[in-house]
């Protein structure tokens, strides 16, 4: 049982606004109020303008898409959302198990890091694991860390290498040698198997074939029929078809 | 993880500083050495909290304070002013730096381990593995042979050093082996919160990799708070929750070290950052 005393100071208080909104904010797992992300860099003294003034909601359950070019600003919101960067200006409104209505650009990084263990999945291009760590280790270390045990860990892991036809000869081998479809393949069963209630997807398909695209459209849709709620960066608009209930275009850092 | 909990270890404005100081030494500061008086602030009003079953990363360059901090925590330095808070120590209500001498070898004993970059000091070389390890054991009262023996072989294997080899004495050790004897030692008493301090510098990669890996392991097993200083970004980088930047005595930036690593603020850790290979 979870007991979470401290949260006040990061709760939203229910102001106004709030009330006025009360039925809607209850069906948006997130809601997005004016986000800008600048990034200031000091070898130059510049600023660089990534997003400016974006906003959406994504209701529970929902799958929001987002398009654009490259360097459209379409990451730097995901990761604003997974407080990888500190948004400039506006508010991030998570509604949490644990801790009510929450602005995640503003909330403690103990509650972030509590959110990411427990309720918020990120998957990027890129795979990031501990060296040494084999490709099933990788993915019973995501359920170790929440305290599953080692015999559950490895049976769920099992399941979730199984579902992502990630060949069993691949499990006990470091993931280094590993393709790029098997190595998202693994990023996907490492943050899937905790079954996050928000997943943020960062161009999760970008080097997959077809054949692995379709299992992994599959799972998405599954997890979407759980209420899982999502958000994905995507290039392929045939991927998206049947899996987005909205669709966002970004350019030069707004929603278009 | 509960993020109401309390904080296993409090340090509240650390001062350390080598000379007298001068009404000056606020303003006159060259790094962090008075151009008026000489006077050295090697750590300069830093405050840090650790939470239950986190990995805290210190980084920052040479001469930065990283080890100042550690060395404060372990009482190798006396602070010239501050407070740390240990909840395994008073209920965490009274500082650590005014306990008196017998009480301070009590909690080296009982409450902290630490690793230190050279095993030379956290080790006896000549005297064997399973003695090292049992000379903390009988720091903390045990005085039970048998007992004694089976957690080293514990510890031992837990570290991969085959327990053949408990006998001998770390000198005869490589470099990564010591480490991990020192790691191994420091665990003995159950410690709540563990200081690494460069554990990993100057060993091989693959050496280090099984070093980060046990680190890893212990975290995930025995859920001990590490504070973990570095200057070694990609070890941060796997094993740090939140990271603090230092610079010259100071701390100049906290955050997640994702955070810190992708979206840094200041200048120098954008410079650190941007310095990684």
């Amino acid at each position: 049982m979870i007991n979470i005393l401290d949260i006040k100071n990061s709760r939203i208080s229910a102001g106004a606004a709030d009330k006025h909104d009360g039925d809607v904010q209850n069906k948006n797992i997130l809601e997005i109020r004016n986000l800008t992300k600048n990034f200031y860099l000091h070898n130059v003294g510049r600023e660089i303008k990534s997003c400016s003034n974006v906003k959406f909601s994504l209701e529970k359950g929902q799958f929001i898409g987002i398009v654009g070019l490259s360097g459209a600003g379409k990451s730097t919101i995901l990761k604003c959302i997974n407080r990888t960067y500190l948004a400039t200006s506006g508010e991030i409104i998570y509604d949490s198990e644990a801790f009510g209505r929450v602005d995640l650009t503003k909330a403690s990084e103990r509650q972030i890091l509590y959110m990411r263990k427990y309720e918020i999945g990120y998957v990027s291009q890129f795979l990031n694991v501990m060296p040494r760590t084999t490709a099933k280790e990788h993915v019973m270390n995501a359920l170790l860390d929440i305290g599953c045990s080692s015999a559950e860990a490895s049976k769920k892991a099992a399941e979730m290498l199984n579902y992502f036809r990630l060949s069993e000869s691949l499990w006990d081998i470091y993931p280094n040698t590993f393709s790029g479809g098997e190595r998202l393949r693994l990023n996907l069963a490492h943050t899937m198997v905790k079954k996050p209630r928000l997943m943020l997807l960062d161009e999760p398909t970008a080097s997959l074939d077809n054949k692995t695209k379709v299992l992994v459209k599959d799972m998405l849709i599954k997890l979407k029929n759980q209420d899982t709620s999502m958000i994905g960066i995507f290039h392929d608009l045939e991927f998206m078809d049947g899996l987005c209930d909205k669709v966002y275009n970004i350019s030069e850092g707004k929603i278009v | 993880m509960n993020t109401s909990e309390n904080p296993v270890l409090s340090v509240k404005n650390l001062t350390v500083r080598y000379g007298d100081g001068c009404s000056e030494c606020s303003t006159s500061l060259e790094k962090n050495r008075c151009r008026k008086c000489g006077t050295v602030w090697a750590s300069n009003d830093v405050s840090i909290d650790v939470y239950p079953g986190e990995v805290l990363g210190i980084v920052g360059e040479s001469g930065s304070g990283k080890s100042t901090l550690m060395q404060s925590l372990y009482f190798d330095i006396e602070p010239t002013s501050g407070n740390a808070y240990l909840n395994g120590y008073k209920n965490g209500c009274e500082s650590i730096w005014n306990a008196s001498p017998a009480e301070k070898r009590d909690i080296k004993n009982k409450i902290m381990g630490m690793v230190y970059q050279n095993p030379v000091r956290g080790l006896r070389m000549d005297y064997s593995a399973a003695s090292n390890i049992a000379e903390k054991i009988i720091a903390t009262g045990s005085r039970n042979a048998g007992e004694m023996t089976s957690r080293a072989k514990e510890l031992l294997e837990a570290v991969e050093i085959l327990t053949s080899r408990m006998s001998e004495a770390p000198k005869n050790f490589s470099g990564g082996m010591q480490q991990r004897v020192q790691i191994s030692k420091a665990l003995a008493n159950n410690p709540s919160i563990l200081l690494l301090d460069e554990v990993t510098t100057g060993l091989d990669l693959s050496v280090q990799a099984k070093v980060l890996d046990l680190i890893r392991k212990i975290k995930t097993l025995y859920g001990i708070s590490i504070l973990l200083v570095s200057h070694d970004l990609a070890v941060i980088r796997m094993l740090a929750d939140r990271t603090v930047v230092m610079l010259d005595g100071k701390i100049i930036e906290s955050g997640l070290t994702d955070q810190i690593l992708e979206d840094p603020q200041h200048e120098y850790t954008q410079q650190l950052v941007y310095s990684l290979l």
